[in-house]
């Protein structure tokens, strides 16, 4: 986010600088006054004067901290005193040979499939019912969309409750239907556990998905469904032949959105399980959470989030080069 | 989260607003402590004040702060290096990595007077003899039941041996009550069971050799998780245990004792105020509280009497001016322990004050822990947050059904060799 915030300050200030090029190149004053020569120092101070706010703000809580975790990483260190005692890559290794870790890894992947196959064909189904002129279409927009504004602690929190096993609404309701529920309750069996908070993940994070979608469906030519339809196509070919390709630009920005959503979850974990039980829905963040913040390992938790930032990085260059890169292309 | 919660009460308030530490000069004291509700807050407002007009030109600036912001601040105090003049420590590893920072005060000297009248209580706060932080509250680990629910079930004697406990379990279970709650989502009150039962397990020396050896090779800690896998057998526990919360709230364990739907908890001395605090009426059980130790295992070298707890000291930063350790001995003398007991604040450590505690449980504790030929700190305290967290862990994941006794030693003994 900061970084898209250093990007649109700069913008302005770039051009400026081609407008100056361009004088020089011509020879002329746009002003007819001060030489070319100092009105370029004065435009450059004025880049950075606009530009040094958000370069500072960058550098203080982006590039500082991850230089700092990355030093604490090569580390043994408690969390005081001097950082004296360099084990060289030992914390690396241990938090590559620790099972929780590599476990959590395998976590963060499955929510990041499974985001993608469930999540995507869901949101798309809604949000091409929802472009439809149904009644109540405001209402059910609404409906679809209010989770995503919850705050996730507090989204946490409710279905923490509502999961709660016996007593909890949902087990009530389904033991009062008949279903039989699980004796240590969903959040409770080790096997169900990271199924369940993909759930609550799911319709947390669906209204993201249709409210994206429904945004990339208004850009879809009015005069393309007339004309489709003019030729004879039904609902359904109008949909898979025109609209959903026209939105595959929005598609594959979601599922970017998703999968670094997905690669830092932590929030929606915490609350309702705290990795457990029996480490069966940790996550690469609760991990460094835990052995840093609770037992004060800051050399492996600094080693973690360095690999849980490799790993997001390579994902995501690896996706802007594969994926993105045609969308950017169409644009210049 | 490890045992954090030795507070008394943890019902959330704001925290205090100041957030300077150590101030400056030699005549103003920085003071931060826990207890953010009152009678405490008010009491502890009072003899600073007393101390103030006993000692002329000095100023102790009282913070104020619940539980858990207090232990952040200090965590972020202790990090920057500029830590409170006189604050609370718990002991243990924890204790003995702030002394190696050179954050803390050697009290041997200055205090000596107060750490002999303490006595034994001191031991968790000494590192290699010294003695850093004097404890002002001690308390003792043991199941927290209800009377009526044992009552109903037809048991009328607290299980003393381990056998009794089974069965007590299985004749609860069979009048269609849940035996104990347990908050193994938080891991330490899992734990409880293992360091119990290794306080029954292991003799005394095997216990205090381990805690600065890191040797855990007797086979007594083996015993230990055995005898913790026949209570797991009887599956005694509330459904989904393994996420349930220790104390937040009414569906955390101490929640579900509060209400009346588990006859029993293993926890420690601050459940009353805990539970009062989760109870819509503020009496938590009120007068169906009733409180048994750990019980006896069978060919363990552990004394019976013996008892598992921890407690809460007040310590001096280095860089305090002298006032503070003066503070701080005032704080343990009769005077101001003898109120900290009246107000039921906690377990006074100072004799002088042991007739003052009102509340029946507390004074129940409080016989209890002073007839016990010595209290094993909990052992994530004592081992540090690396050891005993690894050590927590590795207990969860019995409870779980996916570690076996043997487990738990190699993995707290590779966690130890790892902080070597």
């Amino acid at each position: 986010m900061t970084s898209q915030g250093a990007v649109t300050a700069a913008d302005p200030g770039a051009a400026v600088t081609r407008r100056a090029d361009a004088r020089r190149v011509t020879g002329r004053s746009a002003r007819g006054t001060g030489r070319p020569g100092r009105d370029r120092t004065r435009q450059r101070l004025e880049i950075l004067f606009f530009v040094a706010p958000a370069l500072t703000l960058m550098a203080l809580f982006v590039v500082y901290p991850v230089f700092s975790a990355a030093r604490m990483s090569f580390y043994r260190w408690k969390g005081f005193g001097p950082m004296v005692d360099f084990v060289g890559l030992q914390n690396y290794v241990r938090v590559l040979a620790d099972d929780v870790f590599t476990d959590a890894v395998v976590h963060n992947f499955v929510i990041v499939f499974a985001s993608i196959l469930v999540q995507l064909p869901l949101g798309l189904a809604l949000a091409l019912l929802l472009n439809r002129r149904i009644r109540g279409r405001g209402l059910l927009r609404t409906i679809i969309f209010v989770p995503y504004v919850l705050a996730e602690v507090i989204a946490g929190v409710v279905w923490f409750q509502l999961l709660q096993p016996r007593s909890g609404l949902l087990e009530t309701m389904l033991t009062s239907v008949g279903f039989p529920v699980p004796e240590q309750g969903f959040l409770g069996t080790p096997d169900l556990a990271l199924a369940t908070v993909f759930v609550v993940l799911t319709w947390k994070y669906l209204g993201l998905a249709v409210l994206l979608f429904l945004a990339g469906l208004q850009g879809v030519p009015d005069e393309l469904h007339e004309a489709a339809q003019l030729d004879g196509a039904s609902w359904w070919q109008v949909q898979r032949r025109i609209a959903v390709p026209l939105l595959a630009p929005t598609i594959r920005t979601w599922c970017f959105l998703s999968m670094i959503g997905s690669l830092q979850l932590f929030d929606m974990v915490w609350i309702l399980t705290g990795g457990g039980p029996a480490n069966a829905t940790t996550t690469m963040a609760t991990y460094l959470v835990s052995q840093g913040t609770q037992r004060s390992n800051f050399g492996i938790a600094g080693a973690a989030s360095v690999v849980l930032f490799l790993i997001g990085f390579a994902m995501a260059v690896a996706y802007q080069f594969l994926v993105l890169r045609r969308d950017t292309k169409a644009d210049a | 989260m490890l045992c954090s919660s030795a507070v008394l009460l943890t019902a959330t308030a704001c925290g205090g607003g100041g957030s300077s530490a150590s101030g400056g000069d030699d005549n103003t004291i920085t003071w931060w402590h826990n207890s953010n509700n009152e009678p405490g807050k008010g009491y502890y407002e009072q003899v600073a004040a007393d101390f103030e007009a006993a000692n002329p030109g000095v100023t102790v600036e009282v913070v104020a702060m619940a539980h858990e912001d207090m232990v952040d601040k200090l965590e972020a105090a202790f990090q920057s290096g500029d830590v409170p003049d006189v604050y609370m420590e718990r002991g243990g590893g924890e204790l003995a990595d702030h002394v190696e920072a050179g954050l803390v005060r050697d009290l041997s000297e200055d205090a000596s007077e107060e750490i002999d009248k303490i006595g034994g209580s001191v031991a968790g706060w000494q590192v290699e003899d010294q003695t850093y932080a004097l404890p002002f509250s001690v308390g003792v680990v043991g199941f927290w039941y209800n009377t009526e629910l044992f009552q109903q079930a037809g048991i009328t004697a607290p299980p003393a041996t381990m056998e009794e406990l089974t069965a007590a379990i299985e004749t609860l279970k069979g009048a269609g009550i849940t035996p104990i709650s347990l908050g193994a989502g938080d891991k330490w009150p899992a734990a409880h069971y293992w360091y119990y039962a290794a306080v029954r397990a292991c003799s005394e020396d095997v216990l205090t050799d381990a805690v600065t050896s890191l040797d855990f090779t007797d086979p007594c800690f083996v015993q230990a998780g055995e005898e913790v896998q026949t209570v797991i057998d009887t599956e005694p526990f509330n459904p989904g245990f393994l996420t349930t919360p220790a104390q937040e709230g009414a569906t955390s364990a101490s929640g579900l004792l509060a209400t009346g739907q588990v006859a029993m908890e293993l926890t420690g001395h601050w459940e009353p105020g805990v539970m009062q605090g989760l109870t819509e009426d503020g009496q938590g059980l009120g007068a169906k509280t009733g409180w048994f130790p750990f019980p006896a295992v069978e060919g363990g070298e552990g004394d019976p009497q013996a008892q598992l707890g921890g407690g809460d000291a007040w310590a001096v930063a280095q860089e305090a001016p002298d006032a503070a350790v003066d503070l701080v001995k005032y704080l343990l003398s009769d005077e101001v322990q003898t109120g900290f007991a009246e107000n039921d604040m906690g377990l006074p450590t100072n004799p002088a004050a042991a007739g003052a505690v009102s509340d029946p449980a507390l004074a129940q504790l409080l016989e209890v822990r002073d007839a016990a030929p010595y209290v094993q700190l909990y052992f994530d305290t004592a081992f540090g947050a690396s050891v005993g967290g690894a050590m927590n862990d590795a207990i969860a994941l019995q409870f779980a059904g996916e570690a076996t006794p043997q487990d738990i030693v190699d993995q707290t003994q590779q966690a130890a060799d790892q902080e070597q």
